[in-house]
């Protein structure tokens, strides 16, 4: 088994391996029957049937959405497992002495040991191994100021009313195909709520994994900030290598109350795929947020994962003077597709948005950034600025910009700055005349150009954004 | 340390360099002068192995090495360092960064530890403050919005940390105030050590008032037509290039 892990980790992908654990898996299939199967298997209420049902019978009425500038054969929804679980959860573990080992084994791999960073970092964890959160670190001090952070299903079951408050209320369940897709047979994922006026005395992190082969991972995440609170909260994604393509739909949530402010931060590096465009993780992914009075949203992703994304992490700027940010890196390479960017909604009075957004395409890979900024006709002397800058590696790759604007209200104010740019021979050549490597010299580069995302990240988490990019560079030159 | 022998070259099927010779010992500084088009940039670039020129003929030979077959960044860590003469920007990437990356880059090629940061700091201060430049300099993105003085001063302090065996400076004086030009001459005359080599390339005598050169080289026509002591560079000052013909003169003026 190490062995075999060397020889995984020594690939490109670093988090290419598959961890040798018992699972209990569902036959491949989606019809109600398995929706009730997975309803039972957590014990659920039938509330959350209830509406998990409605959500199908919404997808069945829906097509596939076919107007991302992506590529990629009919997805068969039929042919993908909806649950698995390590067998051992089955009797939940209490805290992480009880977590079977080979699991944690998975984790440090990752470059995430649960232990250290309960210790070091002060970062609460919330592990998503395909379907169930296997642990939830630092529960006891995060109780303390009020909390809760906990897998969603143990959430349905403690806090029913908030749940059924909230569930949906960002995102409906007939939202978009694969919303309705997530709410109907979602499985785990994080639950958060901030009380009134506080601030979450550390961040908050999820770390997302699929391990199963032929598993769909459908996480649901739903945060809720109540007045004048504070959180940050990190997710980082995942994949072993496998020549089969997964789907990843998930459903983000972020409810954000007067005067609240969150900061949601991902690093996505799911498995792309290999150099021909086999296997890889299909993303399409729904996250958004609604902002009242005086709140304040802000999007940080890194995106170097997945053979395909779409996903436009957005903000309804309901509440006057609400701000919005969207922070973007995202590098494709070899076959990737990416389609992504932003909606910016603004409806309160001076309401105001930022998108930065930085795509770089290496390879034979498509980058497209599609964003929306819409001024209502309440919107008061809204504004929004935005950049967008894309850089090429070579000259098989595509840049591809679609920027929607659409103004009601005259003292709206929106901008849009675009720019392409190359790695330029100029540059390549003053790097290695002052003696770095080929690549080295386009990873500084390209870290140069994404410095104003990285810097808006959680410092360790641009270490590893930077880290990730250079590996991500390999061989992308020549 | 470098022996250039009947270089010939070209850039897009052009002829530049026809013939060129060069011997440079340790410790020597030679002022390669001639008219525009002469080739004295190009032979910057050849030495440090920028692409798109073509070698059809002769050999370079680099601390006993086949200098035309390594790689660029594989000159560098041998000690051949090229000071721009248009240096380029690389947006959001600090200068303090940059050069901390290619310090160590090049002392590992040497097989001595790397800098820590603080070491690193330390020296960027010292250089910094050799060649006049404040310490915001080393936050800055490497030559962003640098005025032309500032992105010429930024070359000599790069070449300052980097302690090469070979500093070609390409037309460093180019677009210098006379209290620039005495900033560079300070910093080059610094770094010579009776050991360390220059190729000092410009058009003009003028910086050689400040870098006293032992040899000085015209290039003309891809060759060089005359070699002398520092005189000859002053000899050019008055006359100009016109005693170098009617060949020349022509193109100088294509």
């Amino acid at each position: 088994m190490s062995e075999q892990l060397d020889q995984a980790l020594s690939r490109k992908y670093d988090a290419g391996f598959v961890s040798d654990i018992e699972s209990e898996t569902f036959l491949p299939g989606l019809d109600e029957d398995v929706i009730r199967r997975i309803s039972a298997m957590k014990e659920e209420p039938e509330w959350m049937l209830e509406w998990r049902l409605r959500a199908y019978n919404n997808w069945l009425d829906m097509e596939e959405p076919e107007w991302a500038h992506v590529h990629y054969p009919k997805i068969d929804f039929k042919a993908i497992s909806y649950y698995s679980a390590p067998k051992s959860m089955a009797d939940k573990p209490q805290s992480l002495d009880e977590v079977d080992p080979e699991l944690l084994r998975t984790y440090e791999k990752l470059g995430i040991p649960l232990y250290e960073q309960e210790m070091l970092a002060g970062v609460a964890v919330d592990a998503v191994f395909d379907s169930v959160s296997v642990v939830t670190t630092y529960r006891a001090k995060l109780e303390e100021a009020g909390v809760i952070f906990c897998p969603i299903s143990e959430a349905v079951h403690k806090y029913p009313e908030l749940v059924k408050k909230y569930l949906g209320s960002v995102v409906p369940r007939s939202d978009n195909y694969f919303a309705a897709l997530n709410s109907a047979v979602f499985t785990d994922g994080s639950f958060v709520f901030i009380p009134k006026g506080v601030r979450c005395p550390m961040e908050l992190s999820t770390y997302f994994r699929i391990n199963e082969e032929n598993t769909g991972q459908f996480e649901r995440t739903l945060i809720i900030a109540e007045e004048g609170s504070h959180v940050s909260y990190l997710e980082g994604c995942t994949a072993p290598q496998r020549d089969e393509n997964q789907l990843h739909a998930a459903v983000v949530e972020l409810v954000v109350m007067d005067d609240a402010q969150i900061k949601y931060s991902t690093v996505q590096n799911w498995y792309p795929g290999d150099e021909n465009g086999k296997g890889g993780i299909y993303n399409f992914v729904t996250k958004r947020a609604i902002c009242h009075t005086n709140a304040k949203v802000s999007w940080t992703q890194v995106e170097t994962g997945s053979a395909i994304t779409w996903k436009y992490p957005s903000c309804i700027l309901k509440g006057d003077n609400s701000v919005g940010e969207f922070y973007s890196v995202a590098l494709t390479r070899g076959r990737q597709q990416a389609d992504t960017g932003t909606k910016m909604i603004h409806l309160g009075k001076n309401t105001r948005s930022t998108i930065i957004s930085k795509g770089i395409s290496a390879g034979n890979s498509n980058n497209t950034y599609r964003g929306l900024v819409h001024m209502g006709a309440k919107a008061e002397g809204a504004r929004n600025f935005t950049q967008c800058d894309s850089l090429l590696i070579g000259d098989r790759c595509g840049a591809h910009t679609f920027p929607y604007i659409e103004s009601r209200n005259p003292s709206a104010i929106v901008e849009h700055e675009a720019t392409t740019s190359k790695v330029s021979d100029d540059q390549m050549f003053l790097c290695q005349q002052r003696g770095l490597d080929p690549e080295k010299a386009v990873s500084m580069i390209v870290n140069g150009f994404c410095k104003e995302v990285f810097k808006e990240l959680p410092m360790e988490f641009a270490v590893e954004a930077g880290k990730l990019l250079e590996i991500s560079l390999e061989g992308s030159i020549g | 340390m470098l022996k250039i022998n009947n270089l010939h070259a070209s850039v897009e099927q052009k002829e530049i360099l026809k013939g060129l010779n060069l011997d440079i010992k340790p410790g020597e500084v030679h002022a390669i002068m001639g008219p525009n088009g002469a080739g004295k940039s190009t032979l910057g670039y050849i030495l440090s192995g920028r692409e798109g020129y073509e070698v059809s003929e002769g050999q370079v030979e680099f601390h006993g090495e086949d200098l035309l077959d390594m790689a660029i960044e594989e000159r560098a860590h041998k000690g051949l360092f090229l000071a721009f003469q248009y240096p380029v920007e690389i947006p959001g990437v600090s200068n303090m960064a940059f050069m901390k990356e290619s310090v160590n880059a090049i002392r590992e090629q040497r097989g001595e530890t790397p800098l820590t940061a603080t070491e690193f700091l330390k020296k960027a201060k010292e250089a910094c403050k050799q060649v006049q430049l404040s310490l915001d300099f080393l936050k800055r993105g490497v030559n962003e919005g640098f005025s032309g003085g500032e992105k010429k001063r930024n070359e000599i302090m790069q070449m300052i940390l980097l302690e090469p065996s070979l500093c070609i400076l390409d037309e460093s004086d180019s677009g210098l105030d006379i209290d620039a030009l005495q900033v560079v001459a300070n910093g080059v005359n610094s770094q010579r050590d009776g050991k360390r080599s220059f190729i000092i390339i410009t058009h003009y005598q003028r910086l050689l008032d400040y870098i006293k050169p032992d040899y000085v080289h015209i290039l003309a026509n891809g060759k060089v037509v005359k070699s002398g002591d520092a005189s000859l560079a002053t000899d050019v000052e008055k006359e100009g290039y016109a005693f170098l013909g009617q060949d020349n003169a022509e193109e100088k003026n294509a």
